[in-house]
C-alpha cells in the first residue's frame, strides 16, 4: 500500500475556482480558504509539483488568458497514470519489441507510467527553479518520449471534460469559445456565417443531468 | 470442446454487413440465425451521454482492444513486419454495429467504371495505361446492375444530398460526375457549415462543380421502408469516433438491431471470439460450423449450415487464414488468392488554411458539407498528368473538438510549447479548416495480407501480417491534389496555407480512413478472386463473405453504401435462389 500523497494548493495561486476533489465533488475554493490537499492517485507529492511547473511552463498563464495551473493539469494527469491509460491496458505490448522509423509509432516496452516515472528523475528541483531556468531545464528534454507525452497530457488536461480533473471550470474551454457538449447547434449554423458565436460552455454532466463514470474510475 | 445446439445460419460479426444481412434474412426466411460479436452489445441509448473527447475521441474507446489483437505492418516483402501497438491509420469498432456506430456517415457511390475498372482502362487507353505490377481486377458485377441495391441502401439510411445525375439526365447542383441515379436522394442536404460554404463558393468560382456532401446523418425527420423512424441532424459535432446521441446518423444499433431483437429467430451473442471455420473437404466441400470461445472464456463449437464472414477486412482474411481456407496468395509466384488485393483509400489533407475570421467549427457534422469531384474520373487531361485514376475533394464541417484541433499551426510559427505557441494555438484555434482529398488506390501484387511469423494474440494464435506501401501513381495524384486544393484555400480567402507533404512511406500513425479492402476479393473466375459475384465462397458454397474485403481495389468514395448494397444483392440470391436448391450460385 502505498503512503497517501496529497497535492497542496493554495487559493493564491488557484483565484476562486472550482476543485474536483477525488470522489468528484466539486468544491468552490473560496479566497478565504488558505489552500487544498487533493489526494493524489499516481504521483508522490513532489513529482505532482514537479508535474504542474512543468506543464505551466509548456501551457504558461498569461496575459493571454489561464493555463495548465488553473486547469488543475496535474490532478488530470495524476488520474489518467493511475486509471487504464497509465498502465496501457489497450496498447499491444507482446515481445518482441524493436526500434522503428517513425511511420510505425511509438514500439516501446514502457508504460506512460514508466515513462513518467523515468523522465521526472530528470526533473529533480524542477519546481523551485526559476521560470528561465524551468524553460532551459525543459528544452534540454524536448526530443524525448517523455516531452511528447507531458505536452500531449497538458493539452488533454487543458481541454478535456471537467469530470477528468481538467479544465477546472472550465477554464480551457472559455479560452477557446468551446460550448463543450451542446446538445444542438441546429438554428445556429447558418446564422454565423463569419461571426463568432460564442454560447457559454457546460460540462456533460450539466448537459445530460447524468452521473458518468470517466475511464480512470474503474470498477 | 462443447458443442452447441446446430443453428441454420452464424454470422461472424455484428456491424453493417452482418445485421443487415441478419435482418434481411430474418425478414423473409424462418432461418434460426446466431449473430457472433467479440465485442460488447450496445443499445442507441448508450449513446445519450458519450459526449466526452477524452474519452471517446482521444482514448478510443469504442475501437478494438489492440491489447488483444492487433495487425503487423511492413512496407514490402524484405523488411521486417513490426506490430501496430496503438491504433493509429484505421480506427476498426468492436461492439455491436462494429465501425457503422463510430463512423461519419459519408454515404458516396462508387463511380461506374470502378466495377470494371480493368477491362473499361485497357479498353480505352491500352494495356500500359495501368501502372506495372498492378493487379487490378474487374468486380464480375456492372454499376447497372447494382444500381437498384444502391437505391435500397440509400432508403435504408436515408441518406441526404442531391442528385446529380438522374436517370442520365444532369442536374445542376447535384454531382454531375457521379453514376445515374434511378431516384433522388430520400432527404434534401444538411445544412452547410461556414467553411464548408466559403469551399463551395470558392470552387465554384474557380468554375469546379461543387456539390452537397452525401450524409446519413440526415437532414430531418424520415421513417425507413422498415418503418424505422429517426429526426434529423442537430450539428452537435459529435460524430466522428461517437455513437450519436440524437439517433440522427444512420448506425446498425438504431436501424437493424432493433428489428432484429423483436425476432425470435435470431440471437446475437457479445463476448464470442472465433478462432476457426471449420469444414469438410473432399467431393463436396462445405462447412460445418466455427469454433469460439465465449464470453466465459470457454471454447465451444457452433454447428451451422451456412456461414456469413463478416468481421471487417482484416479478421475476414484471418479466418480464412487461420482456418486453412482457400489458397493463401504469394506475392512471388502470384499463386493463391487469399490476401491479395490489400488497399487503403488514399485520404490526405491536401491545403490545411488559415483565416482571419472565426469559423465556428465546433458546430457541424461528419458529413455535413461540399464536395468537388472534377478530378474523379478518368477523361483528365492524360497526357499532362502521370497518374491514373482520381479522387475528390471535400471540405466537411466536422464538429471539432479542442484536444484534437488545438495546435494545428501555419508552418510560419515555429514553436511548440510555451507562451509564443500557446497564443498562436488560442488565435489560430477556430481559423483553420482543410480541404480533404479523398483518391482511388489501386491494387498492386506487392501489396497483401498473410500471418505473421512471430507476432500473436491474445490466444497464442499469429497476428495478420500487412504488406503495404504507397507507389508513384498515387504520390503523385497526391501532390497533383495538393496543387489545386491550394488554388482552392486561396480562392477561399486562406491568410496562411499548410501544403501537404508527398505522400512518401505508408505512415502507420496518420489516421486516414478506416477503408481498408481487400483480402478475400470478389471475381467473375475462381483463378484470381476468393468469392463469386454474390459474395458466395467458389470452394465452400455455403460460406458467404461480406464487407470491403471482397473488393479487389480501393474506389476514392467512401465503401459503406457499396458494402451494403451488395449484402442486399447476396441475400436476394440466397433466398430467391441459394435456399432452394444450395449450391454455387452462377
Amino acid at each position: 500500500m502505498r503512503r497517501r500523497h496529497f497535492l497542496t494548493l493554495s487559493a493564491a495561486t488557484l483565484g476562486g475556482v472550482l476543485v474536483y476533489s477525488l470522489d468528484r465533488k466539486a468544491s468552490i475554493l473560496a479566497s478565504q480558504k488558505k489552500s487544498v490537499r487533493i489526494p493524489l492517485r499516481f504521483f508522490t507529492e513532489t513529482e505532482a509539483l514537479i508535474v504542474a511547473a512543468a506543464a505551466s511552463r509548456i501551457f504558461p498563464s498569461d496575459d493571454s488568458g489561464p493555463g495548465a495551473r488553473e486547469a488543475g493539469v496535474a490532478i488530470f494527469i495524476d488520474r489518467q497514470l493511475a486509471g487504464p491509460y497509465g498502465r496501457d491496458r489497450f496498447r499491444y505490448t507482446q515481445p518482441p519489441f524493436e526500434d522503428a522509423p517513425r511511420e510505425f509509432g511509438y514500439q516501446g516496452r514502457a508504460t506512460p507510467r514508466e515513462i513518467y516515472r523515468e523522465g521526472l528523475k530528470g526533473l529533480q528541483g524542477f519546481h523551485l527553479l526559476a521560470e528561465a531556468a524551468q524553460d532551459e531545464a525543459l528544452r534540454q528534454i524536448e526530443t524525448t518520449l517523455f516531452f511528447a507525452l507531458l505536452r500531449q497530457n497538458t493539452i488533454e488536461g487543458m481541454f478535456c471534460d471537467p469530470m477528468h480533473g481538467g479544465n477546472v471550470d472550465m477554464v480551457g474551454w472559455q479560452l477557446l469559445g468551446f460550448p463543450g457538449p451542446r446538445m444542438s447547434n441546429f438554428d445556429e449554423i447558418e446564422k454565423y456565417y463569419g461571426k463568432a458565436f460564442r454560447p457559454k460552455p457546460v460540462s456533460l454532466a450539466d448537459a445530460t443531468r447524468a452521473k458518468i463514470r470517466p475511464s480512470e474510475d474503474e470498477q | 470442446m462443447k458443442t452447441l445446439p446446430a443453428v441454420d445460419a452464424v454470422i461472424i460479426g455484428g456491424g453493417w454487413a452482418g445485421l443487415l444481412m441478419a435482418k434481411e434474412l430474418s425478414a423473409r426466411t424462418s432461418l434460426s440465425i446466431v449473430v457472433l460479436e467479440r465485442g460488447p452489445s450496445r443499445e442507441p441509448s448508450d449513446y445519450a451521454t458519450d459526449m466526452d473527447e477524452l474519452d471517446f475521441y482521444v482514448r478510443l474507446r469504442m475501437m478494438q482492444d489492440l491489447s488483444q489483437e492487433t495487425v503487423t505492418l511492413r512496407h514490402d516483402t524484405s523488411k521486417r513486419a513490426l506490430p501496430l501497438r496503438q491504433h493509429g491509420a484505421f480506427l476498426p469498432g468492436a461492439g455491436a454495429g462494429g465501425s457503422g456506430e463510430h463512423w461519419n456517415a459519408q454515404v458516396p457511390r462508387f463511380l461506374p467504371d470502378c466495377f470494371e475498372l480493368l477491362s473499361k482502362t485497357t479498353e480505352k487507353y491500352g494495356s500500359n495505361a495501368l501502372p506495372g505490377g498492378h493487379a487490378v481486377r474487374d468486380w464480375g458485377v456492372t454499376y447497372d446492375e447494382l444500381e437498384p441495391d444502391y437505391t435500397r441502401v440509400d432508403k435504408l439510411l436515408g441518406s441526404s444530398g442531391k442528385a446529380g445525375n438522374l436517370r442520365g439526365k444532369l442536374i445542376d447542383g447535384g454531382n454531375i460526375f457521379e453514376g445515374w441515379r434511378s431516384e433522388e436522394y430520400p432527404t434534401p442536404p444538411t445544412k452547410v457549415p461556414y467553411v464548408s460554404a466559403l469551399f463551395r463558393d470558392a470552387a465554384k468560382s474557380l468554375g469546379y462543380h461543387p456539390y452537397p456532401a452525401p450524409s446519413a446523418n440526415i437532414s430531418r425527420a424520415y421513417t425507413n421502408p422498415d418503418g424505422i423512424s429517426r429526426g434529423g441532424c442537430t450539428y452537435c459535432g459529435f460524430c466522428n469516433r461517437f455513437g450519436c446521441m440524437v439517433g440522427a446518423k444512420a448506425q446498425p444499433t438504431n436501424l437493424l438491431l432493433p428489428i432484429i431483437q423483436k425476432r425470435k429467430s435470431v440471437s446475437l451473442r457479445a463476448g464470442a471470439w472465433v478462432r476457426r471455420i471449420l469444414f469438410d473437404s473432399g467431393s463436396k466441400p462445405t462447412v460445418r460450423g466455427v469454433t469460439y470461445v465465449d464470453a466465459t472464456g470457454e471454447e465451444v463449437f457452433q454447428p451451422a449450415s451456412l456461414l456469413f464472414l463478416a468481421s471487417w477486412t482484416f479478421n475476414n482474411t484471418r479466418l480464412l487464414l487461420l482456418s486453412g481456407i482457400g489458397e493463401p496468395y504469394d506475392p512471388a509466384s502470384g499463386r493463391g488468392t487469399v490476401g491479395s488485393n490489400l488497399t487503403h483509400q488514399i485520404s490526405v489533407p491536401s491545403a490545411t488554411a488559415f483565416f482571419d475570421q472565426p469559423l465556428n467549427r465546433f458546430m457541424g457534422s461528419g458529413s455535413a458539407g461540399f464536395m468537388v469531384s472534377d478530378f474523379d474520373r478518368d477523361d483528365l487531361d492524360r497526357a499532362s498528368l502521370n497518374f491514373i485514376r482520381g479522387g475528390y475533394f471535400a471540405v466537411r464541417g466536422f464538429g471539432f473538438q479542442p484536444i484534437a484541433n488545438f495546435g494545428v499551426l501555419p508552418n510560419s510559427v515555429k514553436a511548440t510549447w510555451g507562451s509564443e505557441w500557446k497564443k498562436a494555438a488560442v488565435s489560430y484555434y477556430d481559423r483553420t479548416g482543410s480541404i480533404i482529398f479523398t483518391g482511388e488506390h489501386l491494387a498492386y501484387k506487392s501489396n497483401f495480407m498473410d500471418l505473421d511469423p512471430i507476432y500473436k494474440d491474445k490466444l497464442g494464435d499469429p497476428l495478420l501480417r500487412l504488406t503495404l506501401d504507397w507507389r508513384e501513381n498515387e504520390r503523385d495524384m497526391s501532390d497533383f491534389a495538393t496543387k489545386k486544393a491550394v488554388e482552392v484555400a486561396r480562392a477561399m480567402g486562406a491568410k496562411e496555407i499548410n501544403p501537404f507533404p508527398s505522400l512518401r512511406s505508408y505512415d502507420t500513425t496518420r489516421y486516414q480512413s478506416t477503408h481498408v479492402q481487400g483480402g478475400t476479393i470478389m471475381g467473375a473466375s475462381p483463378d484470381h478472386s476468393v468469392v463469386n459475384p454474390y459474395l458466395q465462397h467458389w470452394q465452400l458454397p455455403n460460406l458467404f463473405v461480406l464487407g470491403g474485403s471482397t473488393f479487389p481495389q480501393n474506389a476514392s468514395a467512401n465503401p459503406t453504401p457499396t458494402i451494403l448494397a451488395f449484402v442486399y444483392r447476396a441475400a436476394d440470391a440466397i433466398v430467391d435462389r441459394y435456399l432452394k436448391h444450395p449450391g454455387p450460385l452462377g
